[in-house]
């Protein structure tokens, strides 16, 4: 059970860099698809005994972050007819530097924690704090408003995963409401991600701060 | 015994079947019929019989590279346990002459496509040999991680070793060099996001730019080689994805069957939906393996 735990959760390190290096946004949209997929089965191998509540979040977990919202990004993307990040802020060969010092600082930080002793041993901390910066590296220097949803998502990738040591004390409807905030956010950010490209016919979002009362 | 037969058999006979699994599944992808599983063995035996061309300006260098690779790729064969018993041949540190056995064989190679005294053969050697720096350390890292985790350094203690020490915290290791040994065998074996086996296209080939020269039995002597070279690398991968056996010979022995051709699937899929990297980008390809690799160390040694 901790091999599959420890094996996912270094799939999901892996997928960051992943994230950083791709300068397709469809690849990008299907590497955080399949890294919300791996996280939605966290809760399957984190606790022995299965409760009620993590069997309930799994489902709803793996549709959403897995299908629903990467179906609804795909789509927005066909709409506004871009395929690539042009010029980053942060190259792609930097950035995967850059997330690969965030992965090693996040182990070494990881380390100086007091942590529960049952969690001293798995990489959960080290790879949440590893996807958080990750989602910062994406949302700060990528300009294509699609890239900085997928950033966002990335982020709160990383804050799942947190969560997940929380799962047993944290109420179900909790998380539920967690994902729900999600699905609507995203739901509102591709509408606006429509908006932005008719009225700049781009999806930069540098040209946002010419906007005027 | 017995085992030692069937290591022998399965070493000298099985590879090229590796090659009909891959140019079968990349058929299967395009809807073609592809050719028959057997055609690799076809192809050698045809080659075999072949006369030889030798260029007048090359030397024995020339002739000895195809017959250093099948030796060397045959010795590193024995270096490995292969279905579930031991290796034949096993001594503490074999890891190191198992990596530069591969290092011998690539310095043959690449000499004699400088021994051809074409510049588009010494082009393909300093391709080889730039991208095998970076293979290389990815390899030992890869190793090292092994030792580290079996506490043992003989090639048979390493991947036998494994599976009892399998504690929470070298799983994350081992799934790193697991990525970092695919993109390691992918390179070594001129598969396709680093190099094209298939491609006479002159500006992307590795491999076959170093040996278009060669003709005949020599020929056929390097297409077995580079088979054997799959079997082996493929062989050391899946003792670190798939370390079980069941600790009987008569199902080890088709588990392990099973388990390579399925490997070779893998690569062939892995070849029918990835195209050709562009040559400048290969090494941030290997860079990658590196960084696996070297990371799976660090996060042991923490």
């Amino acid at each position: 059970m901790t091999n599959l735990l420890q094996t996912i959760l270094v799939l999901v390190l892996v997928l960051n860099l992943f994230a950083l290096g791709t300068s397709r946004i469809l690849s990008l949209i299907r590497t955080v698809a399949l890294q919300g997929a791996l996280l939605g089965l966290l809760p399957l191998l984190l606790h022995g005994q299965h409760s009620l509540a993590t069997v309930l979040t799994v489902g709803p977990t793996l549709a959403l972050k897995g299908l629903a919202i990467p179906y609804m990004m795909v789509r927005a993307m066909r709409d506004v007819k871009i395929k690539r990040e042009v010029e980053p802020l942060v190259g792609f060969q930097p950035s995967v530097i850059l997330g690969a010092l965030a992965t090693v600082f996040a182990l070494l930080f990881a380390g100086q924690l007091p942590l529960a002793a049952a969690h001293v041993d798995t990489l959960i901390v080290p790879t949440a704090i590893a996807t958080v910066l990750t989602g910062f590296i994406l949302l700060t220097t990528r300009f294509k408003a699609l890239t900085q949803v997928v950033g966002y998502l990335v982020l709160e990738n990383g804050i799942f995963i947190f969560g997940m040591l929380l799962v047993e004390a944290m109420p179900l409807v909790v998380e539920l409401g967690v994902l729900l905030d999600l699905f609507v956010a995203i739901f509102v950010i591709c509408i606006i991600v429509n908006q932005i490209n008719r009225a700049f016919s781009s999806l930069d979002t540098r040209h946002l701060v010419s906007l005027k009362e | 015994m017995i085992h030692l037969i069937i290591h022998l058999a399965v070493l000298l006979i099985l590879p090229p079947l590796l090659l009909g699994v891959i140019v079968k599944t990349k058929a299967w992808f395009a809807g073609r019929v592809g050719a028959p599983l057997l055609q690799p063995y076809y192809d050698i035996f045809k080659l075999m019989r072949r006369s030889l061309v030798l260029s007048t300006t090359t030397t024995w260098i020339f002739r000895a590279a195809p017959l250093v690779t099948v030796s060397t790729a045959l010795l590193a064969g024995l270096l490995i346990p292969i279905g579930g018993g031991g290796a034949p041949l096993t001594f503490a540190g074999d890891l190191i002459f198992f990596a530069y056995l591969f290092g011998l064989a690539r310095f043959f190679t690449a000499s004699a496509a400088l021994d051809t005294g074409s510049a588009f053969e010494g082009m393909g050697a300093a391709r080889e040999v730039t991208f095998a720096c970076l293979s290389e350390p990815a390899l030992f890292f890869a190793l090292l991680v092994l030792a580290k985790v079996s506490g043992s350094l003989s090639l048979t203690g390493m991947l036998l070793g494994t599976t009892g020490a399998g504690a929470a915290h070298a799983t994350a290791p081992l799934v790193l060099i697991s990525i970092g040994l695919f993109i390691v065998l992918l390179a070594e074996t001129c598969r396709i996001p680093v190099d094209d086996p298939t491609t006479h296209l002159e500006l992307t080939m590795i491999h076959e730019a170093m040996v278009l020269d060669h003709s005949g039995p020599l020929f056929g002597l390097i297409l077995y080689g580079a088979a054997v070279k799959l079997l082996v690398l493929g062989t050391v991968l899946l003792r670190v994805v798939a370390p079980f056996t069941f600790g009987r010979a008569w199902l080890d022995w088709p588990l392990y069957l099973v388990e390579i051709l399925g490997l070779a699937a893998v690569i062939g899929v892995v070849e029918s939906i990835m195209a050709r990297l562009q040559m400048r980008h290969v090494p941030y390809l290997l860079v990658g393996a590196l960084l696996f690799c070297g990371f799976g160390f660090i996060l042991l040694i923490r």
